[in-house]
């Protein structure tokens, strides 16, 4: 494991890393800013404050998030951070969504729900292979609407797969509009604790001290998959964007990226 | 000039065919109480946001739900709705295709598909969104229709037609522009069933019409793009070229396949879709089923999964814009 850091270097790690994702966006004209800007925090839990060990699996069910994780995966080495530069573009190594031809990645998505489904098919397989690594697996709550979510769920706690770490990005948005009003996802909780779930509340999703809190006692769970169900804001550390829902799926302009990277610098 | 029955000089003026859905979707909403339009969070992707105000209690968000839309669809059916079920077009045929086999075109239940942003022509977004098999999967179902307006004034025409007519349908429309090609000039009247010939430079001026070099049978965006390439064909290269609008993908039309491929040296077929299963395939099935032993040549995506790219740069790419088209052409025949 990479030496500790602090609270304040994990959040000036995050704040480079929404900017590089952000610019990245922004050059490619496209791309899904909000949903970007809400997972941050937690996968930057996984990867730099030791929640996910280097053999783990991070996987985006939400793909359209990719740009958080691509700017961490460069930002590791996986590939070169020009590659960045070139997302969303005629034959560049970065897809709009996640595949398994970028290094790092482990499962292709971008249609939501499925990447929840492969993630407990890995986590059958490390089982079976004896192996002890964890899974973990980020889906949206707009995402949760989808059948195959909750036949994931079912199974999961069925083969009693604790070695299955889903994160639930909780940012109470979607595309058309608030999650409650285009499609009542909730109660999540009780859904997943009455699916056989271990669920962890984080309260503020942006929070370090509880999202490593929440990610060391899912760690630990010897019976039942997890649930972490964090509550985030749609669009975070971008004020003009946060819990705005018109940011779901626009980049920044040059100007909006301006003012974001002063923002996010001063942070 | 006469001949080539649609206007084609300096910049065309372009429009989605996923707006004009959008528009008559409203239009004939207020004709027909009986449409009902079922969303997946996509309303301002897939245009149907101006329905949900206009007609909030015939609205319904499934949420990201695609299966459960469709299922829901079959049931307003059973009781004599006209629903639209409208998403991504990889989300509307590929996630619940065994729901539309089963439960829709099983017992042939009136349910409209809308799949909108097909082919590469979705851009950003990349592979997982640009449905490039979505035609190949809904051609398969027995009592499905499928159809691809090439213009907005195709668009609106082919909603009247939907809504008229009895039994599943898939209608795939587009994210981006494409040109207009039919005007006051040059109307267009859909039916299903109907090819519908755009330009025809081997016409010669006697009764029966004259041999041309190349049949192109496009659909989409590459009617358009096809229509750029042949007129430069005749002009520049002096080649005889004939083009037909594919609109209705299903049923296919089988006497203006053979009438075209029984004047031409060779035939092309373009569609922004995988040569596997599209347009070319079915065209293919009707020339050899008559036995015509024609050259086929055809334009697609080979039997690939599409990329992230701006559209135009993808169009590039894969040779479907007007340039592209043109050289494919011109290698050809
Ligand atoms: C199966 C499927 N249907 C629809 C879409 C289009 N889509 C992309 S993101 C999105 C909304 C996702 O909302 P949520 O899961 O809450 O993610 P957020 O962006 O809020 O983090 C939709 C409907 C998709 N990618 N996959
Ligand atoms: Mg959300």
């Amino acid at each position: 494991m990479a030496k500790e850091l602090s609270i304040k270097d994990l959040e000036k790690k995050a704040s480079e890393l929404r900017i590089a994702a952000l610019k990245a966006i922004s050059k490619a004209g496209s791309g899904h800013t909000g949903s970007s800007m809400s997972l941050m925090d937690a996968l930057v839990t996984l990867y730099y404050a030791g929640g996910a060990e280097e053999e783990d699996y991070v996987i985006l069910s939400k793909g359209h998030g990719a740009p958080a994780q691509y700017a961490i995966l460069a930002d590791k080495g996986f590939f070169d951070k020009s590659e960045l530069d070139h997302l969303r573009q005629a034959g560049a190594l970065l897809q709009g969504h996640p595949v398994v031809k970028i290094p790092g990645i482990a499962v292709s998505t971008g249609s939501l729900g499925q990447g929840f489904s492969v993630a407990h098919g890995i986590a059958l397989s490390l089982k079976l292979d004896k192996e002890n690594q964890k899974v973990f697996v980020v889906l949206g709550d707009g995402e949760l609407q989808e059948g195959i979510v909750w036949e994931t769920a079912m199974s999961a706690a069925h083969y009693m797969s604790n070695n299955l770490i889903a994160i639930v990005d909780n940012n109470g948005l979607q595309i058309d509009g608030s999650c409650k009003k285009v499609m009542n996802v909730q109660p999540i909780r009780d859904k997943f604790v009455a699916f056989g779930w271990r669920v962890i509340e984080v309260v503020d999703g942006h929070d370090f001290e509880e999202l490593i809190d929440a990610v060391r006692r899912a760690r630990a769970e010897e019976r039942k998959p997890v649930c972490i169900w964090c509550h985030t804001v749609k669009g975070k550390g971008v004020p003009f964007a946060e819990n705005k829902v018109e940011y779901h799926g626009v980049a920044l302009s040059e100007e909006e990226m301006k003012v974001a990277e002063a923002e996010l610098k001063c942070n | 000039m006469a001949n080539y029955h649609i206007k084609l000089e300096g910049e065309l003026e372009k429009q989605a065919t996923r707006k004009s859905f959008g528009e008559a979707l409203v239009k004939l909403g207020a004709k027909r109480e009986g449409i009902v339009v079922l969303d997946a969070d996509l309303s301002c992707s897939v245009q149907t946001a101006k329905f949900a105000a206009e007609f909030p209690e015939r609205h319904f968000n499934m949420g990201i739900a695609e299966q459960n839309m469709l299922g829901a669809a079959a049931g307003f059916a059973t009781r004599g709705k006209i629903p639209f079920a409208c998403t991504f077009s990889v989300f509307a045929t590929g996630r619940p295709w065994e729901i539309i086999r089963n439960s829709i075109c099983y017992p042939n239940l009136n349910v409209k598909i809308l799949g909108s942003h097909a082919g590469v022509l979705t851009g950003e977004d990349g592979a997982s969104h640009q449905a490039l098999e979505d035609i190949a999967i809904m051609r398969a179902l027995p009592n499905m229709k499928v159809v691809q307006p090439a213009d907005h004034v195709e668009a609106l025409s082919v909603m009247e037609k939907i809504v008229d007519d009895y039994g599943p349908t898939y209608l795939r429309v587009l994210r981006q522009g494409t040109p207009l090609l039919y005007s006051d000039e040059r109307p267009c009247n859909f039916e299903f069933g109907k090819a519908d010939v755009l330009f025809d430079s081997g016409k010669g001026s006697g009764s029966k019409p004259g041999k041309v070099d190349l049949c192109v049978f496009a659909t989409g965006a590459l009617v358009g793009s096809s229509l750029e390439a042949a007129l430069k064909l005749t002009e520049e290269d002096g080649k005889k070229v004939l083009v037909y609008n594919m609109s209705s993908l299903k049923p296919i039309d089988e006497d203006a396949i053979l009438e075209g491929a029984g004047r031409a040296k060779v035939c092309v077929a373009a569609e922004d879709h995988n040569t596997i299963g599209g347009l070319g395939s079915a065209v293919a099935d009707v020339l050899a089923g008559e036995g015509v032993g024609v050259r086929l040549v055809k334009i697609g995506v080979k039997d690939a999964f599409g990329e992230s790219g701006k559209p135009a740069d993808l169009y590039k790419k894969y040779g479907f814009d007007a340039e592209g088209v043109y050289k494919s052409l011109r290698s050809t025949g």
